[in-house]
């Protein structure tokens, strides 16, 4: 029995824990994808970039409160300087927006013309954000590190192994949990989201019934930019922060909203689950948990792993490819909000 | 003017790109100059492959750096001699794993087709044979790295190549690049256009990571140097009759002199190439073949109700253009004489090559070329000229200031920022770029 809950502790604390932060840094990121695909209808490459620049001008302001000896403890300042954050990403997104994106939206361009675009847009603000942070690794975590400790949990439990909670994992989950319902709530239970969703269910029918379409582009754009900056500090907070990572941060959120059906937020937040707990199951190494649950005796040479480390990144493009095969619109066939 | 520049742009263009190289050559050195001719002619091939799939066709390939990268691989494998330790150490179990593999996937298939009548159950039944292979696989295949990796790793540590002449990598290294487009271009072609680009971003990250870590293949991020070349080596040339004399003759020391020859062997073979691919692009262009590819383009729908199968022809036009940019990758390599999976990023092998296209002018092979000249030159050249106008901008302010040592050391980045800003102005006041597609009626 001791030995099962070990086992269990074991995969709770290297597995679960892990996939619930990861996976929802990944749902945040992959409904501000989904959100631009619903009403914008293209594909955007900079929102990787997006989520730095949140995450960026967050640190700064993070920076400048901790000089100012202003904390919140036990909870990382960074959360309070996250409105900052996103006033100033709602202002940047709404600028490249009006001078980039404008244009070729009145002329109807092609998706691909768009996503042209925002790859421009994406180096442009790669290059800003290195230009202004620098392209190190800055950390602006603060505040108590553990919530629970893996010595206190073994010493309550009496078991082997520990099962520890990071400050930074809980406050990810949790703020993912609560944006989570305040978007659902607004989309669904405002006027406003309303527009969102019947502008992107049918653009026609619903500028005839009187919806102004630059109010709902503009609403987009800051929902993204609030998502893309919370986002971006909750994975800078849990892991660290390095410019170059949100491009590689791309792959995943675009699989996991493709998974779940692109434009649907619903989907985008199953996705971003599916993709970080397949990551992560595929790339565990079983070694101690087979040991647990084996046999007393048992010995067993490898580390039982169904792939290196090295190759997380293929895992959430072999779902990707597995989902176009077999379901191209994804698990939740959907192309509206 | 405008009506002289219209006649001539082609021309007029071509010049001032030659005068460029010219004055780097007066400015800075005969030798420098080739070097970025080099450069310029590879990036120049690789935007005519990505011109066939974007030009022709309208198919977005985010994936550049993979298809490349695949044609650097096909440069080590067959021109660098073979480990034959190696291959006794575990060229068995690697070779069982490449038979387990096939195996593999000829079993998938076979049951795919055999057992279309069960619905849900034939995914099980594929995942169950997957699994079945992955597992053997890696009972033969692990021990059989293990082994390879521990020969000599400081210097092999691989199963090294075949040998044969690097030129053999060439056609080699555009096969690769083509069966991996192939594979891709199966599954994302058909369906909305964003997943090609999303599709290809992923595998060339992959491609790259594959490349890294298979250490017993590649030897990953120790490098592979010394690959053998197609001219001749700068000491040989030093201590040869004939060229000591023919460099007293034109009054050059005989190092930079050979180091000018060998560029010159490089710049001709690579002239060859570009010469040959675009007379074969040129005629296509012009064929029937292109002007269907330019009709599926312009209007999907209208060129399916003519019967033409859009999908397959997407799919031949992908693979073809994936094969120019695997061949211009293995003549990166061959050009280098080595090949370093580091070196490869997005940036400066997908989205640099897509400027290229995009300035040069899509649809037009001669702009992919010129914006492969263009560009290229800018981007080496680029650093130097932005570093010194943030040095001159900042002159006023006190040397210690931290705001310009920041600004300095930011210098940098600034090529990011340009290309994006570059990239964000064509699409909007040039979108045609500086050769447009000829107008045809």
């Amino acid at each position: 029995m001791t030995d099962f809950l070990n086992a269990l502790t074991l995969l709770g604390n290297f597995l679960i824990i892990p996939g619930l932060t990861y996976g929802s840094q990944l749902a945040l990121g992959a409904l501000g994808v989904t959100l631009v695909y619903g009403v914008l209808r293209f594909s955007n490459f900079g929102h990787g970039e997006t989520m730095a620049f949140g995450a960026m001008v967050t640190i700064l302001v993070t920076w400048g409160l901790q000089s100012l000896g202003i904390s919140i403890q036990p909870l990382p300042t960074a959360l309070l300087a996250i409105p900052v954050g996103i006033a100033v990403t709602v202002l940047l997104t709404l600028l490249i927006d009006r001078f980039v994106y404008r244009y070729h939206r009145e002329r109807k361009a092609n998706p691909v013309i768009f996503l042209i675009v925002s790859i421009g847009v994406m180096f442009f603000l790669g290059g800003l954000i290195r230009f202004i942070i620098g392209p190190g690794d800055q950390i602006f975590f603060d505040g108590t590190r553990f919530i629970l400790k893996a010595r206190e949990f073994k010493q309550m439990t009496g078991l082997d192994e520990g099962l520890s909670l990071k400050m930074t994992q809980a406050v990810t989950i949790i703020t993912a949990v609560m944006i989570v319902a305040a978007m659902f709530w607004f989309l669904n239970h405002t006027r406003t989201g309303k527009s969102m969703r019947a502008y992107s269910d049918n653009e026609n029918l619903a500028l005839l019934s009187g919806i102004n379409p630059d109010r709902v582009v503009m609403i987009t754009w800051i929902l993204v930019a609030a998502l893309a900056t919370i986002a971006g500090t909750l994975y800078g907070l849990d892991k660290s922060f390095k410019p170059f990572v949100y491009m590689q941060l791309l792959l995943p959120i675009f699989a996991s909203a493709i998974v779940g059906g692109v434009g649907n937020p619903i989907g985008a937040i199953a996705g971003g689950y599916v993709i970080a707990f397949s990551e992560l199951i595929l790339t565990f190494a079983y070694k101690k948990v087979v040991l647990y649950l084996g046999p007393e005796s048992m010995e067993i040479e490898s580390l039982v792993q169904f792939l290196g480390t090295d190759y997380k990144i293929a895992v959430s493009f072999i779902i990707l490819v597995i989902v176009l095969i077999i379901k191209p619109t994804g698990l939740f066939s959907g192309k509206t909000i | 003017m405008p009506a002289f520049y219209q006649q001539y742009r082609n021309q007029i263009l071509f010049s001032v790109m030659a005068g460029l190289l010219v004055l780097v050559a007066i400015m800075q050195s005969l030798s420098v100059s080739l070097t970025i001719l080099n450069l310029c002619l590879i990036s120049a091939i690789m935007a005519l492959g990505v011109n066939i799939q974007w030009g022709y066709a309208g198919l977005f390939n985010v994936g550049v750096m993979g298809f490349a990268a695949l044609g650097g691989l096909a440069g080590v494998l067959i021109s660098m001699p073979p480990v034959s330790e190696a291959w006794q150490a575990g060229g068995l179990g690697i070779l069982l794993g490449l038979l387990i593999t096939v195996g593999t996937v000829v079993a998938c298939l076979f049951a795919w087709t055999r057992i279309s009548h069960l619905k849900k159950q034939r995914y099980w039944i594929i995942a169950a044979i997957i699994i079945c292979g992955y597992a053997l696989l890696r009972i033969f295949f692990d021990p059989g790295v293990d082994a390879i990796e521990a020969i000599d790793p400081s210097v092999t540590g691989y199963l090294g190549g075949l040998g044969l002449p690097i030129l053999v990598a060439w056609p080699v290294g555009a096969l690769f690049a083509a069966g991996v487009a192939f594979v891709i271009g199966k599954i994302a072609l058909g369906l909305r256009s964003d997943y090609l680009a999303i599709a290809t971003l992923g595998i060339s990250e992959i491609i790259i990571f594959f490349i890294k870590n298979e250490e017993w293949l590649t030897r990953g991020v120790k490098n592979v140097n010394g690959l053998p070349r197609p001219v001749p080596y700068e000491i040989d040339l030093q201590q040869a009759q004939w060229f000591q004399e023919w460099a007293i003759t034109l009054g050059m020391p005989v190092d930079d002199a050979s180091a000018v020859f060998v560029k010159i062997c490089y710049a001709l073979l690579f002239i060859a190439v570009i010469g040959i691919l675009l007379w074969l692009s040129e005629t296509a262009l012009k064929s029937p073949w292109g002007r269907m590819m330019r009709a599926i383009r312009d209007n999907e729908t209208a060129a399916a109700a003519m019967g033409k199968d859009v999908t397959w022809q997407h799919l031949r036009v992908f693979v073809l253009g994936s094969a120019v940019i695997g061949l211009a990758g293995a003549m990166l390599t061959t050009l280098d004489g080595q090949f370093t999976p580091v070196g490869y990023n997005p940036l400066r092998f997908t989205f640099l090559i897509w400027v290229m296209v995009i300035i040069g002018g899509s649809g037009n092979n001669w702009g992919a070329v010129l914006g492969g000249f263009f560009i290229w030159f800018f981007w080496i050249e680029a650093e130097p000229i932005g570093l010194w106008l943030i040095e001159t901008l900042t002159s006023g302010m006190d040397p210690q200031s931290a705001v310009r040592a920041h600004l300095l050391e930011g210098a940098a980045h600034m090529r990011l920022m340009t290309v994006g800003i570059i990239l964000l102005l064509t699409l909007r006041y040039a979108p045609e770029g500086l050769i447009p597609e000829k107008k045809r009626l």
